[in-house]
């Protein structure tokens, strides 16, 4: 039947193919999924542990026009308006934007990190330029956004999103203005209506949020990073789901939480992350001394070493003692027989890989020009909350709590790799042909197994009948790059090991954050 | 008979591993079986670039040094009659870095079939004559290879179908040639469950861009001997230019100008035989006034060479009587 159907396909291509060609449209997992139709409203989400603001109260909301004031009626009226010449353009739009704030800016910041994740081209001298936050725009284009900035960039947004959501969670019970589609019964509603006081505006603290923070992280992406947000809230008036008003207190509230973020974030040291010449030399020349052999760059020319500093970026979850006590022992010894048969392990592997391993290394690669491991495990999440019908208060924690943890993860992972400055496979046996290319840092532990170990134990906590299939992912993801030819077997069983302590972090946050 | 150009395979070596379609090769010269005879034969191919066009900046890549694909086609062709013919080939393909880490790739690519009619053939008098054909052309991949980890790759996984219209005018013995294709390209699906082209795509399915090609040739066509000369044009409708040090894609906008010769001599004592070779190069198109003409992008900077042997018999005795030999249709 398949059989049949491939061979009736083809003839229809070959007929249409003189009427101008079959549909090339390509099947998007989000992009038909229905308006967010929460099965809980988590009403009470106002009171939920902010992670950086002091209080819910910190930013306060002016309290709103009655719904009788005459300013009111006129911006019912903007929807109105807005409304009469609805268009299809409007129509996809709205439909897009109601799938759900948080999601949507997810995923346009999974772009924009797959976007920026080009590692710099050489300079004539053999260096390599580095990306500048102050002259963004000229090549390269800041930011490189490679796993572990990648990770800080998904957690600061999540955390801040969050944070402001239940800011706003806690004025609209305190105000409770209703949705205008309730003051006004006439009014068209374009999306499922729902009873959450609609002042401030939800969807505009995320866009207000996400808006603030990213400025700071892809500068060189603002204009398209407005007009994104500009379409959502126009979206927001079209669906008669806000007022103006609803908005402009939504953004501003989340514009004022981002930029506490982003205050915290100038000052958590991954600034110096990249180090410099006397840095690079020095992690060489310590590894030396330990009597052990370190690492170096496969790239030609020699490329330094991807943010070895990362590992005393500031956590919000785990202390620097905290990151230093997550640091498994030692790798074995290079000399050692251990390593040895590690490594012709690898040999093994490589040497005539199934096109089922292959698959499995591309699956999970989330290499250049990618939305790296981080992305992956929230492109994953995602899906997953997609089917579980949250209000946008309770997408947003869950988001923060993975994306917390992702970028825990990178900092443990990064400590453990910088304090051992280990080898890569192919360093020790140059016959090892790699199926993927070979990041440019230390091998031990493996970030993917780190980044999946932490991923699968957070989503398993928030969602337990699924904690099995998301360990078998992280199982899965830990040995492609076993199968790719990039990591010994125990850079990857550690790494999964460590990640799992680093999600356990996330997860007694999760249970004493109020949501649960 | 099996003499061309192989534009597909010139382009080989091409970033573009797919262009090492060896497509089955009659499809693009002006040659014919006669009726009930066949025809079928092995070509090596070996392709080879060190540098490549970014977009449209030519670059060098240390981490690759020379990026070489080599293939063996075997095709055959039959005539069912003097002006209509059927072939089909796929070869065997596997690609190679000389510096870096990346692993090379290998296996059997796309099978293609290819139906040639001539539709017109017109002789102004003894020495000039005219001939216009119609070919119909198909690939599909073989099996389920790697496409998304270009440029070692061995194709680029796309089912086509091609529409390609040749007219061949030779005076004496010298003939011109000149023929336009358009290929549809079926979408791909990669192994990876979303990626990033122009825009982020929460999909593992590529909408491929289709492809035209043009090529002029010209040369002398005897019984025995063919040499040819030929420029080839291959232009991608659509798709986008590799990003600044990032690696190619599938859906890549893939221009590429060859210039290319090639020789094909069948044995006088045994018929049967005959031997080809050609050579392409691809290059950077021509610059007037700092305008580019016929520009190459998101191509390797290629030197393609390629050898091959052939035998042809006729399945009929009767056949196989109304003819001097074996060699190809005057």
């Amino acid at each position: 039947m398949k059989k049949l159907t491939k061979y009736s396909t083809i003839a229809a291509c070959f007929g249409a193919l003189l009427l101008g060609g079959c549909s090339k449209d390509i099947y998007d997992r989000t992009a038909n999924i229905p308006a967010l139709m929460p099965q809980v409203a988590d009403g009470d989400a106002g009171e939920w542990k902010p992670y950086l603001l002091a209080s819910n109260e910190e930013f306060p909301v002016a309290a709103p026009i009655a719904v009788t004031n005459p300013d009111y009626i006129a911006q019912v009226n903007e929807i109105k308006a807005a409304q009469a010449d609805y268009t299809s353009d409007e129509a996809a739009l709205v439909k897009y934007w109601s799938a759900g704030a948080v999601l949507r800016w997810n995923e346009i910041m999974r772009e924009l990190v797959s976007k920026r994740n080009l590692p710099p081209y050489q300079n004539d001298d053999g260096t390599y330029p580095a990306p500048s936050s102050t002259n963004p725009l000229a090549y390269p284009i800041f930011p490189f956004a490679n796993p572990p900035y990648a990770a800080r960039a998904y957690a600061y947004v999540a955390a801040a999103q969050y944070d402001a959501l239940i800011a706003a969670y806690h004025y609209k019970a305190i105000y409770n203005r209703k949705a205008p589609y309730k003051a006004d019964s006439t009014l068209n509603v374009k999306i499922p209506k729902n009873d959450l006081p609609s002042y401030p505006s939800e969807d505009a603290v995320v866009a207000g949020a996400a808006v603030e923070l990213l400025k700071l992280l892809f500068p060189a992406d603002q204009d398209y990073i407005n007009q994104r947000a500009q379409e959502h809230m126009q979206a927001r008036i079209l669906s008669g789901a806000n007022v103006r008003s609803d908005l402009e207190a939504g953004q501003a509230l989340g514009k004022a939480v981002a930029q506490k973020f982003a205050t915290r974030a100038r000052g958590d040291r991954a600034g110096t992350a990249g180090g410099n010449q006397a840095s690079w030399a020095a992690l060489e020349n310590d590894c030396l001394a330990r009597g052990e052999v370190p690492w170096y760059s496969f790239e030609v020319p020699k490329r330094p070493p991807m943010l070895p500093g990362f590992g005393k970026v500031r956590s919000f979850l785990i202390d620097s003692l905290g990151v230093i006590a997550l640091r498994p022992g030692p790798p074995p010894a290079v000399e050692s027989e251990k390593m040895k048969q590690e490594t012709l392990d690898v040999y093994n592997y490589i040497k005539n890989p199934s096109r089922e391993r292959i698959r499995i290394v591309h699956f999970w690669a989330d290499g250049a020009g990618t939305y790296t491991p981080p992305g992956h495990w929230d492109a994953i999440a995602a899906d997953e909350f997609i089917k579980q019908d949250l209000s946008e208060v309770r997408w947003a924690r869950n988001m923060a709590l993975l994306n917390m943890t992702l970028f825990d993860a990178a900092i443990v992972c990064w400590d453990v790799k910088y304090f051992y400055y280990n080898p890569r496979p192919t360093q020790l046996n140059p016959a090892i042909k790699t199926l993927t290319g070979i990041p440019n840092f230390p091998s031990y532990i493996s970030g993917h197994s780190t980044f999946s170990g932490a991923a699968a134990a957070v989503l398993g906590h928030l969602l337990p009948a699924k904690a099995q299939v998301f360990a078998d992912m992280a199982q899965e993801a830990s040995m492609s790059r076993v199968y790719g030819g990039i990591h010994y077997l125990a850079d990857c069983q550690t790494g999964l090991e460590v990640g799992k302590k680093v999600g356990g972090y996330a997860i007694e946050r999760a249970k004493t954050d109020g949501a649960e | 008979m099996f003499f061309k150009y192989l534009p597909a395979c010139l382009l080989a070596g091409a970033i573009l591993a797919s262009t090492c379609r060896v497509e089955a090769q009659t499809e693009t010269d002006a040659i014919l079986m006669n009726k009930s005879q066949f025809c079928s034969g092995f070509l090596y191919s070996h392709s080879a670039w060190d540098e490549y066009w970014e977009g449209t900046l030519k670059r060098n890549n240390l981490n690759l040094g020379t990026v070489t694909t080599q293939s063996v086609l075997y095709m055959a062709t039959y005539g069912i009659t003097d002006n209509l013919n059927i072939m089909a080939g796929a070869p065997y393909v596997w690609t190679h870095a000389s510096a870096g880490t990346l692993h090379g790739m290998k296996g059997v690519q796309d099978i293609s079939a290819n139906i040639k009619w001539r539709g017109v053939n017109h002789a102004f008098n003894q020495k000039s004559k005219l001939a216009l054909y119609a070919i119909g052309g198909f690939s599909t991949p073989l099996q389920n290879y790697v496409i998304d980890f270009l440029p070692f790759s061995i194709g680029l996984g796309s089912t086509t179908f091609t529409g390609r219209l040749m007219a061949d005018y030779k005076y004496k013995r010298w003939f011109t040639t000149l023929w336009g294709a358009y290929t549809y390209r079926n979408n791909i699906k990669l192994d990876r469950p979303d990626y990033f082209d122009t825009h982020n795509h929460n999909s593992n399915e590529v909408k491929m861009p289709n492809v035209s090609t043009f090529q002029l040739k010209a040369g002398y066509r005897g019984r025995y001997l063919i040499a040819e000369a030929s420029l080839t044009r291959m232009h991608t409708i659509g798709g986008f230019d590799i990003t600044r040090n990032n690696m190619p894609f599938p859906s890549n906008q893939m221009n590429a100008s060859v210039v290319g010769a090639g020789v094909k001599y069948t044995l006088k004592q045994h018929t049967n035989l005959s031997f080809i070779g050609n050579v392409g190069y691809t290059f950077n198109g021509l610059r007037i006034n700092d305008h580019y003409f016929l520009e190459s992008r998101n191509v390797g900077k290629a030197t393609t060479f390629s050898g091959g042997i052939f035998y042809a018999f006729y399945t009929q005795k009767t056949a196989r009587a109304a003819h001097k030999d074996n060699t190809h249709q005057q």
